[in-house]
């Protein structure tokens, strides 16, 4: 465990009330190498609390097709871990907004493990989720990315057990990523998500007592977001933003009206 | 058995694992325990062994190769008949005891992935003949190249869905089926069709097919009254080498051989020969060999072989080529298709793509061989799948 308070800890901590801390994921290198520093920065002025940079692979097996799609525009653009570092070293030179690396391990154990925390701390990255890395396997580099001071950021999902629950809260720092549905990433129709969290974030209270909460995969809106986010923390967008640059890119302004949608996402239509 | 591996935790010395999201941990937890329930269940375990013998229709033969041996002039030579199995390939070994299980679960919904298609048709004859839905997913490339195959498994009722993300073959369809998992954990059972994926499949799946070495040693001391020198197999995912050797691994003087695809050749990109140009890494829930750029992104493979056109492979083959014990070469599709034609010619047995790799390889080994030592080639398949891929070829 990381002694000082970290980036993403102190958002937690200098959250006011009510609140919602908003994460929010995009993929490196998407739409293009040269936007990513960019809609980072843009997004923190338009109310994001944490950004998740998604780290492309080739077989993204745990997301839908916005996320695939977007994975591979990246790697096709030219995308390597180093330009990612290099990204995050430039958000860095301007802002303090916690950064959080997010990928399959692969890509990671091929850089080394010890070189990808080491070189992940010294850019200035917070923390990291591997969703194929669960706690079981997450001994490969649990203590490297500890040493360098990153938080490990472990998912809880409506099938884990109570028991799991607590096991994953134990091994956290920084948050609990609550996957609100079993699937893949990507938004949903109708209430699905809103149905599937009922329960669910009532057992996460329960179980997940020393971390704070974030809930993930599906949300699509503001009304989605507050009625999803009620009982946790915060939440995370990832699909939907993918999705509304998709829409805009690269038409003229595109850059606005994605942060428009952010804006929106975070405080509704004033 | 000397031999112990996997762990508990599934590694196979420090290759295996259970590298998924968080939402296939319950699955494999509730699996693994109905696994090791099947076990030291005599019920379960008569019924998939009368299925085997009287639906399958083993034992499968151990057959003489009489006229290859001769063309040889070496060591005698036999096939192991997997081609004899009900529908044509080793594969119903494991589809049908993995159904049993799902059934044991109470699962509703089998999934599949597959290349050759003889997985997908193996699951969904297993899922005919018990009554449950099947959905089997299939590269683009590979349902236009095995097209037979996709008939067969639409015919007993099974819903084909064509995958056309990356390379259109087996990796691709994987990763479908996987995503298809995530997302109907609670109802679908996924039939994985090798040796590869998170544990426990590695182990379960070479466990429903050491069958297949278990039955040739006893056959072999039948004929010959001797254990055999050398076995060969092909190796795509591995899970009829994996079965074929595993009941031999403790026999020190048995030499074991798996043959890789090595497309236009292992010097090249447009290959399938993991263990000779891959290295260590995580896909599909496991970690073993893999082709992958200095990124680690995962490369297309090439084989002219659907079943062997692949970029991973099966953990437990990870482990046993780094400890030598069992030896793993690249055939080409050229030398391949080559091998099709000697034993369709000279055993009267057309072999699938995927098996001729293994004969393909006796044109290396048989010189190095003496005439009182015995070869055994595991036949895994059939070849009627790949007329027409064989028809245009030649
Ligand atoms: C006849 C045959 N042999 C071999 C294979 C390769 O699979 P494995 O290496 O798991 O035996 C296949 C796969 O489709 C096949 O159909």
């Amino acid at each position: 465990m990381t002694t000082k308070t970290s980036r993403i800890q102190s958002v937690f901590e200098k959250r006011n009330g009510d609140d919602k801390i908003m994460s929010l994921f995009i993929t490196a290198g998407y739409p293009d190498l040269e936007s990513t520093v960019d809609l980072i920065l843009g997004f923190e002025e338009n109310g994001a609390d944490l950004i998740e940079l998604g780290m492309p692979f080739s077989d993204p097996l745990a997301d839908g097709p916005t996320i695939q799609y977007a994975s591979n525009v990246s790697i096709e653009k030219g995308i390597t871990m180093k330009k990612i570092f290099g990204m995050v070293r430039q958000v860095r030179e301007k802002s303090e907004i916690p950064i959080i690396l997010m990928g399959y391990i692969n890509p990671i154990l091929r850089y080394g493990v010890e070189a990808f925390c080491s070189d992940a701390e010294e850019s200035g990255v917070d923390g990291l989720i591997i969703p194929d890395a669960p706690i079981e396997e997450s001994g490969i580099i649990e203590s490297a990315a500890r040493e360098h001071g990153l938080d490990m950021i472990y998912l809880v999902a409506p099938n884990s057990t109570d028991e799991r629950m607590k096991a994953v809260d134990e091994k956290s720092s920084g948050f609990v990523y609550c996957v609100s549905v079993t699937g893949v990433t990507g938004a949903r129709q109708g209430d699905e998500v809103a149905r599937s969290v009922e329960r669910f974030i009532g057992r996460v209270n329960t179980n997940v007592t020393s971390n704070p909460k974030l809930v993930g995969f599906g949300i699509k809106n503001y009304e989605d977001a507050k009625l999803i986010s009620e009982r946790v923390d915060g939440y995370i967008v990832g699909s939907a933003l993918i999705e509304a640059i998709r829409k805009e890119y690269p038409n003229k302004g595109w850059k606005e009206s994605v942060l428009q949608f952010v804006n929106h996402l975070k405080f509704g239509n004033i | 058995m000397k031999y112990t591996a996997p762990t508990k935790q599934g590694y196979f010395g420090k290759y295996g694992g259970k590298f998924v999201p968080e939402i296939l941990i319950p699955a494999l937890a509730e699996l693994e325990e109905a696994y090791e329930e099947s076990l030291n269940d005599p019920l379960f375990q008569k019924e998939y062994h009368d299925l085997l013998r009287e639906y399958v229709g083993r034992p499968t033969k151990l057959t003489f190769a009489d006229r290859l041996t001769e063309h040889y002039g070496k060591a005698k030579i036999y096939f192991k008949r997997e081609d004899l199995c009900h529908t044509g390939a080793h594969k119903i070994n494991n589809a049908i005891g993995q159904l049993l299980l799902a059934r044991k679960m109470g699962k509703k919904r089998i999934i599949a992935e597959t290349g050759a298609g003889q997985h997908g048709v193996a699951t969904a004859t297993a899922c005919a003949k018990f009554g449950f839905e099947c959905v089997v997913y299939m590269g683009a490339e590979d349902m236009e190249r095995q097209k037979l195959n996709v008939d067969r498994m639409r015919l007993m009722g099974a819903e084909v869905r064509s995958v056309e993300t990356g390379s259109k073959t087996l990796k691709d369809a994987t990763n479908e089926a996987i995503r298809d998992w995530v997302t109907n954990v609670d109802d679908t059972f996924y039939i994985i069709g090798s040796v590869v994926g998170p544990h426990p499949y590695p182990m379960m799946t070479r466990n429903f097919h050491r069958v297949i070495g278990e039955e040739t040693r006893d056959q072999l001391k039948q004929k010959e009254g001797r254990l055999p020198d050398y076995l060969v197999a092909c190796v795509g995912g591995g899970s009829n080498a994996i079965g074929f050797f595993y009941p031999f691994i403790d026999d020190e003087n048995v030499k074991m051989i798996g043959i890789e695809a090595a497309g236009l050749g292992a010097d090249t990109d447009q290959t399938a020969a993991t263990l000779t140009k891959g290295t260590p890494g995580v896909l599909h829930g496991s970690l073993s060999y893999l082709l992958q750029s200095n990124e680690g992104q995962i490369q297309l493979a090439h084989s002219v072989s659907a079943g062997l056109d692949y970029p991973g492979i099966g953990p437990e083959h990870s482990y046993l080529h780094d400890t030598k014990r069992v030896h793993y070469y690249g055939v080409t599709d050229q030398d391949a298709m080559d091998a099709v034609k000697l034993i369709s010619m000279k055993e009267g047995i057309i072999p699938a793509i995927e098996t001729a790799h293994a004969f393909a390889y006796l044109e290396t080994l048989m010189p190095l061989t003496q005439r009182d030592e015995v070869v055994v080639v595991n036949c895994s398949g059939r070849g009627d799948k790949d007329m027409k891929t064989i028809s245009e070829w030649f």
